[in-house]
């Protein structure tokens, strides 16, 4: 299965934005198994980001995770004041005290502009990203999260599968 | 198991505890009908969990969904309650299995469903089919693609 469409300006993205090779994930920031996948990232990018261009995509199953559209919409928000990654990170190291409140104080810890942040998480546009990546993902065949691409094809595996063949293919 | 221009056999099951649902009333919309093995087992409620989310956008292809397996109503109201979900599940449950076996999608062996989708037009002909191997998830590329065909006709 394909990603559609290819990763374009419009994601976000971390690590070396010119590598040949494109990692996409598309995950829920209340899924257990996309924050236990999330250190596993971190550390694959810590050691591969020179080489690896890696790109989140929201997938947010919110009649299970009611709070998975509030955090994407977080960290969208978090995007327009350039601190995406920072976000991302710190909801998923929060994730077992997922609240609306904490996305606020995360936000604060962040040192974001608050009113400014409270005012954007309502944006439509922000909901047209997370719905346009949630449509995105549901057109390339994902089918649970984390769902992740490698190269625009679909990876049958999970984060430690994916940072296996990233050891094995740089060796 | 049935294919693309077959007439999509129909059938009356419960819903709910006191509510049944025939095929038929569906004529003049399009429908999704996803055979599945079980409630409550992960790969299912993944699949359930997953199409839950994409209602609106089959509504926008004038398409219903519904899930079937052999569960009893009483089963399938738990489950539906516990995830959440916004769409009905079939119970074909007595005599058990026997619209699964119209559609070519039960599985002798295991007396459950096999993991089947069905994208049946206005007019109640099967215009795709897919069987996903059981322990895997066919997400809803498939079923969108289908419905997106449907439109151009």
């Amino acid at each position: 299965m394909l990603l559609k469409p290819a990763v374009d300006n419009h994601d976000h993205v971390q690590g070396n934005t010119t590598a040949d090779l494109i990692i996409v994930e598309f995950g829920d920031y209340q899924c257990p198994h996309c924050g236990a996948a999330h250190p596993i990232i971190k550390e694959m990018m810590n050691k591969f980001g020179s080489q690896t261009k890696f790109v989140f995509r929201n997938f947010p199953l919110t009649e299970i995770h009611p709070l998975a559209r509030p955090a994407a919409l977080a960290a969208e928000a978090a995007a327009l004041q350039n601190r995406f990654w920072e976000m991302h990170d710190a909801i998923f190291e929060h994730q077992p005290f997922l609240a609306e409140n904490l996305l606020l104080q995360l936000a604060g810890k962040l040192q974001l502009n608050i009113d400014q942040f409270r005012k954007d998480i309502h944006q439509s546009a922000l909901a047209a990203k997370v719905d346009g990546d949630f449509e995105s993902g549901m057109r390339s065949g994902v089918n649970g999260t984390p769902s992740f691409f490698v190269n625009g094809k679909k990876f049958d595996g999970g984060a430690g599968d994916l940072f296996e063949l990233l050891q094995s293919s740089t060796e | 198991m049935l294919q693309k221009k077959d007439v999509a056999p129909d059938f009356t099951l419960h819903a709910t505890p006191d509510q049944k649902i025939s095929l038929s009333e569906f004529k003049g919309r399009n429908v999704i009908l996803a055979f599945y093995p079980a409630d409550w087992s992960p790969v299912c409620s993944d699949q359930m969990a997953l199409y839950n989310e994409m209602l609106k956008y089959f509504k926008q292809y004038d398409a219903e969904i519904m899930g079937i397996s052999v569960d009893s109503k009483w089963c399938h109201l738990a489950f539906s309650q516990s995830r959440n979900l916004h769409f009905p599940l079939l119970a074909d449950f007595e005599p058990k299995g026997e619209v699964a076996k119209k559609y070519g999608a039960y599985n002798e062996a295991e007396g459950e469903c096999n993991r089947v989708l069905f994208v049946i037009n206005k007019e109640g002909i099967i215009e795709w089919s897919y069987q996903s191997p059981i322990a895997i998830n066919p997400g809803a590329d498939g079923i969108l693609e289908a419905l997106e065909s449907l439109i151009k006709k």
